[in-house]
């Protein structure tokens, strides 16, 4: 039988040093080769068999985003007993996130709370004993999942969506309404309208998107990368700010891999510092483990910290930095400014980067504080407003805003190929109905409530 | 004193659109039916708007006929005007119209009564339903005989307890005038069934000779018309058309309405009813959208041989004075003189929610009821609901499996599962927005989609369905042939291209994919598909409708395949909910009351939640699996 496939992390979501990601259904397979690339880039999971392992790269447009082990467990030798995939990644909450979101984005979808074990149930994996404790995990996550994410949707994400809501309804009962009385209420032209209003809603839709990411940066922190060439001050810096805050969060040396996550908290704001092994023996990074490494490091923070030593003339290790900063939210630490023989300027190195330059002496702890300001004027518009700024967060909501707005683009192509406005209106239900997923509204009677209430007719 | 009089297969109480349909199903299926009513003069009345069909409603006609059924076929022959709705939009909202010669729908429809075949009509007032464990043994008349039965229809429309009301004026009757039932209310609620009152009401009805046409604008039927029954050709049923008028109200007529709203019994709360909000009376237009200065009213012959005309639009249950001023205030209408008044009705119904998806009531084994009882309105959804009402009582008899056609086979679908899932507080109409999947419930494909069940329960003829089966073969085979059929680039292509204002081809195109631009048609490309065959029309529209939506088409082919899933999975009779402890409160209390048949329809019940059935989902695999262990000891 065909069945969707999903997708859920199956490990706590925390920073812990592995993370498995599983997918399950009849695609699972197709979709997770989506992202995967073997170490040699030879070998498909389609064509491995089942219960063996593969080694290579998640991989989102050419960019690497985590090196994996992916488990192969084909149908009906698995937990659910359709295929399932398991990608084993290098935990850390963003890259464990990124992969799922990668899925979601090939075509998997949110698993339901308990789904992947009701499936097991359904199709005969489980024990009928543990048919209870199945409805129980179920009832029970589900609360749960409710309750987080109507939590998650109070303040202004609420409200935007409700008003989306309201006037997607009233276009579709106006079309409805005209469709349904058609010698009284009269939609010619309306396709027009329509046309930039829907724009308008992918728009919003798409703003929401965005502001997501505002919604991980306050949840999950900032993946931040310090760079500079030897001798810069970066671990100097990166002391100053842990010992400040004394708030190191996780400490966890990667098994695999040369990274640490440093989580550090600057009001507020977290930030996971991808502390490369170059800056804590204070050696080279652009040295130690080459430019190319440093670029995809650079590549996938959020945020790059360049620190540059003002006592000296910019170097071609400088100058290899510099073009990397390009596209990327970054700030130039101008260090040791306490020197008497200062060599760069704080215009001359604005001119140079176009990035925002503030002059700190890590010796004197000077300037440091300044650097909080700027962290959130880059990410939060300046603005942190921690109780009623709540933002989508969840993979769910974000699903479903992105499902909403397929369906929204959907309605201007059929406009664009003039179709007849009862086709807008087909897809303007999907997307209405997506978005009350995200509000926990069902569509019920809505759509006759309002083709009453706005719409005077009938004999 | 009651006496045993006579036995039947069937009884049918009330002879409405349901009753007909009802009636002609099982008799048509062999079986012994008799149909009450309590006066021979309200035999497929029309005591509303004087027409048949219109948005989605037509569509509901098309698969009465399409299931074997009579309504579409009465009409084409009563029709005086005709009209296909909504023809700049999509196939699906194409919706066919007639006004009809009310007299002359009745006498055909009774004709055709009345020559059926073990069909029997009687003129008596039902009072008692009589059933013994739960199960029909049969019904009571007034005057005490007793008709043995083993199952029973019951349309009785507007009729129970029904009270016509306008101003100060209430009178116990029915529509027109006609007898009201006045006792079965109390049998029905001694069996343990739940009833609701709701009203509704019509318009005045004014001599045509009074009305100043020449002020009005002129609506005027198709040229070219379109039958309601596929058994007729367009040619078969042409005739000279009649005209309707349209004209408006104004602030006049507002004020003298809001002046006199304390006189409407509607306002007083005289009327405990609830109307419906699609079909509000003037005095409600005027009150919930005061904004608007002008409503539209529809001046519509009742029938050639009378000058009467409705007034719709207009519906009114103000006091006669008034009504005089408030007509007379409209454009075209100052002399008018009124020949019957407007008035509300308000009237018995049930809350269908007792019902299975079958129409018969769950407690009460051979128990059926279909159309305005069922606390629907009008003409098309009562004949929607009776020819199901009236097949599957039949079919109970015969102790076959009854049928029940979901949401993506049939508009009739849509009607039944709505009325019997979800709550329900005003009259039900059809509207094409409540079908998800109109896009393949058009009223162009309804034989396609239903007549071979019509055959299957006995009421399409083996003629009819050959022709079914052949008409299919050609659209398929048509389709392939255009999906096929690869024309080149040449002069005379992009010449018709260019000619249509389409981008000609820079290589080989299939005559598929030409169809399917928006500026052209099957039709438009005859001179370059030298292969193509003459077809029948209903054929070829099929083919055009089919490539030219084709994507649209198949995504909701996808969305069918997904609500099938849970559609498929039934949830047996017997169940308890009280035992899946899982099941939140709400959903445990909402799935005991309303029992659905199968997973679908209980995930379409208000305050059952998706967790809800995943938990229902694991309980009926556990169920299945227990039984399974126990056939296996055995």
């Amino acid at each position: 039988m065909k069945t969707n496939t999903i997708a859920a992390i199956a490990t706590a979501v925390s920073n812990s040093g592995i993370s498995i990601i599983r997918i399950s259904g009849s695609k699972a397979i197709e979709i997770a080769d989506n992202i995967f690339v073997s170490k040699r880039g030879k070998n498909k999971i389609a064509d491995a068999k089942s219960h063996t392992i593969l080694y290579g790269y998640i991989e989102e447009q050419g960019v690497t985003i985590d090196e994996v082990i992916v488990l192969i467990m084909r149908a009906p030798n698995s937990y659910t007993c359709e295929d399932v995939v398991e990608i084993h990644c290098h935990g850390g909450i963003l890259v464990t996130k990124k992969i799922l979101e990668s899925l979601f984005k090939n075509g998997a979808i949110p698993a339901e709370p308990g789904e992947f074990t009701k499936r097991a149930f359904l199709n005969g994996r489980i024990d009928l004993s543990q048919a209870e404790a199945v409805m129980d995990l179920i009832k029970s996550k589900s609360e749960y999942a409710l309750k987080s994410s109507i939590n998650q949707l109070k303040g202004s994400v609420y409200t935007k969506i409700s008003n989306l809501r309201r006037e997607i309804i009233r276009d579709i009962a106006y079309i409805e309404a005209a469709l349904d009385d058609p010698e009284h209420i009269d939609i010619n032209g309306f396709g027009n309208d329509l046309y930039d209003k829907t724009k308008e809603y992918i728009n919003q839709l798409e703003d929401l998107l965005k502001s997501a990411s505002h919604g991980k940066y306050m949840k999950e922190g900032i993946q931040t990368v310090i760079v500079g060439k030897p001798n810069a001050g970066k671990s100097s810096l990166l002391n100053i700010l842990v010992g400040h805050e004394k708030a190191i969060v996780t400490d966890i040396e990667g098994t695999t891999r040369d990274i640490i996550e440093e989580t550090i908290q600057l009001d507020g704001v977290c930030l996971n510092i991808i502390d490369t092994a170059g800056i804590r023996n204070t050696e080279n990074v652009v040295e130690k483990i080459g430019v190319e490494k440093a670029k995809s490091y650079v590549e996938s923070a959020d945020l790059v910290l360049f620190v540059m030593d003002a006592s000296r003339q910019l170097d071609e290790n400088d100058y290899e930095i510099i073009p990397l900063l390009k596209n990327k939210r970054s700030i130039i630490l101008l260090n040791k400014i306490d020197l008497d023989s200062i060599m760069l300027s704080k215009s001359e190195i604005e001119k140079i980067t176009e990035k925002d330059v503030i002059e700190i002496s890590v010796k004197e702890e000077r300037g440091v504080d300044l650097l909080k300001t700027y962290v959130k004027q880059l990410f939060f518009n300046g603005e942190i407003e921690f109780n009623d700024q709540i933002f989508i967060t969840n993979e769910r909501q974000k699903n479903a805003i992105r499902d909403s707005v397929e369906s929204l683009k959907q309605v201007l192509v059929s406009i664009e190929n003039q179709m007849p406005e009862d086709f807008y209106s087909i897809d303007l239900m999907n997307a209405y109905e997506k978005l009350g997923e995200i509000t926990g509204e069902s569509v019920g009677e809505d759509l006759v409530n309002t083709i009453f209430s706005e719409f005077c007719m009938g004999k | 004193m009651s006496y045993e009089y006579e036995s039947y297969d069937v009884v049918i109480v009330g002879a409405g659109h349901a009753g007909c349909e009802a009636a002609l199903a099982c008799a048509r299926m062999s079986l012994n039916t008799i149909m009450f009513t309590v006066s021979m003069d309200s035999v497929a009345l029309m005591p509303c708007n004087p027409n048949i069909g219109g948005s989605s409603k037509g569509h509901l006609v098309r698969e009465v006929d399409a299931l074997g059924g009579e309504m579409g076929k009465v009409i084409d022959k009563a029709y005086i005007q005709s009209k296909m709705l909504n023809k700049s939009k999509g196939p699906a909202v194409h919706s066919l119209r007639a006004q009809a010669d009310k007299q002359d729908y009745t006498n055909e429809m009774r004709r055709v009564l009345e020559n059926t075949p073990n069909l029997t009509l009687k003129q008596a007032e039902v009072t008692k339903i009589l059933a013994e464990d739960n199960t029909i043994t049969g019904i009571e008349t007034l005057s005490g005989a007793i008709y043995r039965c083993k199952a029973v229809v019951l349309c009785t429309g507007v009729y129970l307890r029904a009270r016509c009301v306008y101003g100060e004026v209430s009178n116990h009757t029915g529509p027109n005038g006609l007898a009201a039932a006045n006792h079965l209310s109390d049998s029905l609620k001694e069996i343990g069934i739940e009833l609701y009152r709701f009203k509704t009401g019509t318009p005045a009805r004014i001599d045509k000779r009074s009305i100043d046409f020449s002020v009005m604008a002129e609506q005027t039927g198709d040229e070219k018309v379109v039958p309601f029954s596929f058994t007729n050709k367009s040619e078969d049923i042409e005739k000279d058309q009649v005209s309707c008028w349209l004209t408006y109200t104004n602030e006049v007529t507002h004020t003298i309405i809001r002046e006199n709203l304390d006189r409407s019994p509607l306002f007083s709360g005289y009327i405990e009813g609830t109307g419906p909000r699609y079909c509000p009376s003037i005095e409600d237009k005027v009150v919930r959208f005061s904004d608007k200065d002008r409503h539209q009213v529809f001046i519509e012959p009742e029938g050639n041989y009378t000058n009467e005309m409705y007034i719709g639009g207009m519906s009114s249950s103000l006091p006669e004075d008034v009504q005089y001023k408030m007509y007379r205030s409209v454009k075209g209408l100052e002399n008018a003189k009124i020949v019957r008044n407007a008035y509300a009705i308000e009237y018995d119904c049930i809350n269908p929610m007792q019902l299975k998806p079958t129409l018969e009531f769950k407690q009460i084994k051979g128990l059926f009821s279909a159309g305005q009882f069922n606390g629907s309105s009008g003409y098309e959804e009562a004949a929607a609901q009776g020819i199901i009402a009236g097949i599957n009582a039949g079919l109970e008899i015969l102790e076959k499996e009854q049928i029940v056609l979901d949401r993506s086979q049939a508009y009739i679908g849509v009607l039944i599962d709505d009325l019997v899932t979800k709550e329900n507080y005003e009259p039900y109409r059809m509207m094409t927005s409540r079908a998800e999947y109109r896009l393949i419930l058009r009223q162009d494909n309804a034989d396609l989609r239903l007549s071979k069940i019509g055959y299957q329960v006995g009421l399409i003829s083996q003629e009819r369905y050959e022709q079914l089966v052949l008409k299919e073969q050609m659209i398929y085979a048509e389709i392939a042939r255009l999906e096929e059929t690869i024309v080149g680039a040449t002069k005379e292509v992009q010449e018709l291209l260019i000619k249509n204002n389409s981008t000609p081809i820079n290589s080989g195109a299939t005559l598929a994919e030409l169809v399917k631009r928006p500026e052209l048609n099957y039709d438009l490309l005859e001179p370059i598909d030298v292969k193509r065959k003459k077809l029948p029309k209903d054929v070829t529209e099929q083919v055009s409708i089919n490539l030219k939506y084709d994507g649209y088409i198949k995504r909701q082919l996808r969305q069918v395949e997904q609500y099938k899933k849970l559609e498929n999975k039934k949830i047996p009779e017997n169940i308890n909910y009280n035992d899946v402890n899982s099941l939140r409160i709400e959903a445990r209390q909402k799935l005991t009351k309303i029992r659905p048949i199968s997973v679908g329809q209980a995930s379409r019940i208000s305050g059952v939640s998706p967790a809800d059935i995943s938990v229902l989902l694991v309980y009926l695999e556990q169920n299945r699996r227990v039984k399974n262990c126990e056939r296996n000891m055995e």
